[in-house]
């Protein structure tokens, strides 16, 4: 589903050249919710940004369906664009529209926007979400929780192949977290969408991922099936994150 | 009173609809011209949607200078131009020109800072979507911005009012023509202190017409 072979990522600023990425290599199958775990400035917010084609990476490339999307441009680089959905910790929702226009947003885009399909693709996803009721509220008149469903929905509107999540949770309490990460496995049941999620959090990994990768210091340390990990964990930044060995 | 009123009343009432009438032309036209600027500057910027430090530098530059030439001093300059645009440079009509002229680039700068309120993660958001650059600056920078857009209308409005007074000076109309007219040169303070009533008024509503606008039209308060 996604290759990504040999990332790497330089930013150049007044302090000079910073390496958020070196030579990352994963694979990421279809069907899977993967977690990538790492400490703050570890690079894994970088790595999201570059597989979302926010950020080009430097070296290296990433494949979505075989299809190299760092060469991409144009219409076809939104036309990629639309295979992936984004959920981001902020939200970033439109502040001065509704729910369901937040949700449809996406979907009208499109130069030839059916309207009712809109509003039946729009009714069918806040009804995912648990959010039917909601639909004529703004964003500011929601909990963050509840934000985050309609990020979610928004996120899922063009039928995205790829969920790709950037600490989805970490602005969230315990329990509004569990019920965003039920919804998450939720969706990857029933509509079978890869789930990609960056999170610093090893309870999110630990609930949610069937797969999952350890960045540390720009480089993956270690991946593969997060029971595996949790059970024997090889790299010292995981045995230290979790627990088996003290700092 | 009443008399003061029967013998200036008309002429006040005259003098505050060309008032209005060449604030609202100009403000128009001036975001007509200003708001593509704002949009431009803001867009060209490092780091924005469509980067280019060059031209942006150039253009800020381009705005600055138009910005600091006095009002006055653009008004006698634009004089030819005027004439060719509208055959007469007396008059509020002509007026309307260098009222536009010169607030074009101060409109310029007030949507470029209410653009820059847009949430950099929206703008992102957006972009994660595919949507084209035209899109994002469409339906997502110039709608999120509504209330901020709004509350720099009304300053623009005014600072626009303000000026309407000084183009009576070179024989344009409004009340700042009546104020120079009948309490500079003849000496009648009377009406002058009417039209300074009027001008207070006259801002006074404006502003709170847009501060009501603005808030009504802000979706992201509760």
């Amino acid at each position: 589903m996604i290759e990504i072979e040999h990332l790497s990522k330089v930013y150049i600023d007044k302090n000079g050249r910073v390496n958020a990425l070196q030579d990352v290599s994963l694979s990421i199958q279809k069907g899977d919710i993967f977690g990538v775990i790492g400490m703050s400035g570890a690079g894994k917010s970088t790595l999201l940004r570059c597989l979302s084609m926010l950020e080009t990476p430097s070296e290296g490339r990433i494949l979505l369906e075989g299809q190299d999307l760092s060469t991409l441009k144009g219409a076809a680089r939104r036309a990629a664009h639309k295979k992936m959905g984004v959920v981001f910790q902020g939200y970033n929702l439109l502040m001065q529209k509704t729910v369901a226009e937040n949700v449809a947003f996406p979907l009208r885009l499109e130069k030839k926007a059916d309207k009712a399909a809109v509003d039946a693709r729009v009714a069918e996803l806040l009804a995912l979400v648990g959010l039917a009721d909601r639909a004529g509220a703004y964003p500011a008149q929601l909990s963050g929780g509840q934000k985050q469903r309609v990020a979610i929905a928004r996120a899922l509107a063009a039928n995205p192949a790829v969920l790709l999540c950037d600490e989805p949770t970490s602005a969230l309490d315990a329990l509004t977290t569990r019920s965003v990460l039920e919804l998450l496995a939720d969706i990857n049941r029933k509509l079978g969408v890869t789930i990609v999620i960056i999170t610093h959090e090893l309870n999110v990994v630990k609930t949610v991922c069937n797969r999952m990768a350890v960045i540390d210091d720009s480089h993956i340390v270690e991946q593969g099936d997060t029971a595996r990990i949790f059970e024997a964990p090889q790299s010292r930044i995981a045995r230290l994150l979790l627990g088996k060995e003290e700092a | 009173m009443s008399e003061f009123l029967a013998q200036y009343g008309p002429l006040l009432l005259q003098g505050t609809g060309e008032t209005l009438y060449m604030t609202a032309a100009s403000t128009f036209f001036a975001y007509l011209l200003g708001l593509p600027m704002g949009v431009l500057l803001t867009v060209t910027k490092p780091g924005a949607l469509a980067p280019a430090p060059r031209f942006q530098a150039v253009f800020g530059w381009l705005v600055n200078v138009l910005r600091s030439l006095p009002f006055i001093i653009l008004m006698i300059f634009v004089i030819p131009f005027t004439r060719a645009l509208v055959g007469t440079s007396i008059g509020c009509t002509a007026a309307i020109v260098p009222l536009t002229l010169s607030a074009a680039p101060f409109v310029a700068r007030m949507v470029e800072s209410s653009l820059e309120e847009v949430d950099a993660g929206v703008v992102e958001a957006v972009k994660s979507m595919g949507a084209t650059n035209w899109q994002i600056v469409t339906r997502v920078m110039l709608v999120e911005s509504v209330p901020s857009l709004l509350r720099g209308l009304s300053i623009s409005t005014i600072t626009i009012l303000g000026y309407t007074a000084i183009t009576g000076a070179v024989g344009a109309g409004g009340l700042g023509n009546l104020a120079l007219r009948f309490g500079y040169q003849r000496y009648q303070k009377d009406v002058m202190y009417a039209t300074i009533v009027l001008l207070v008024l006259l801002v006074c509503i404006i502003q709170s017409v847009f501060n009501f606008a603005a808030r009504r039209a802000d979706r992201s308060r509760r």
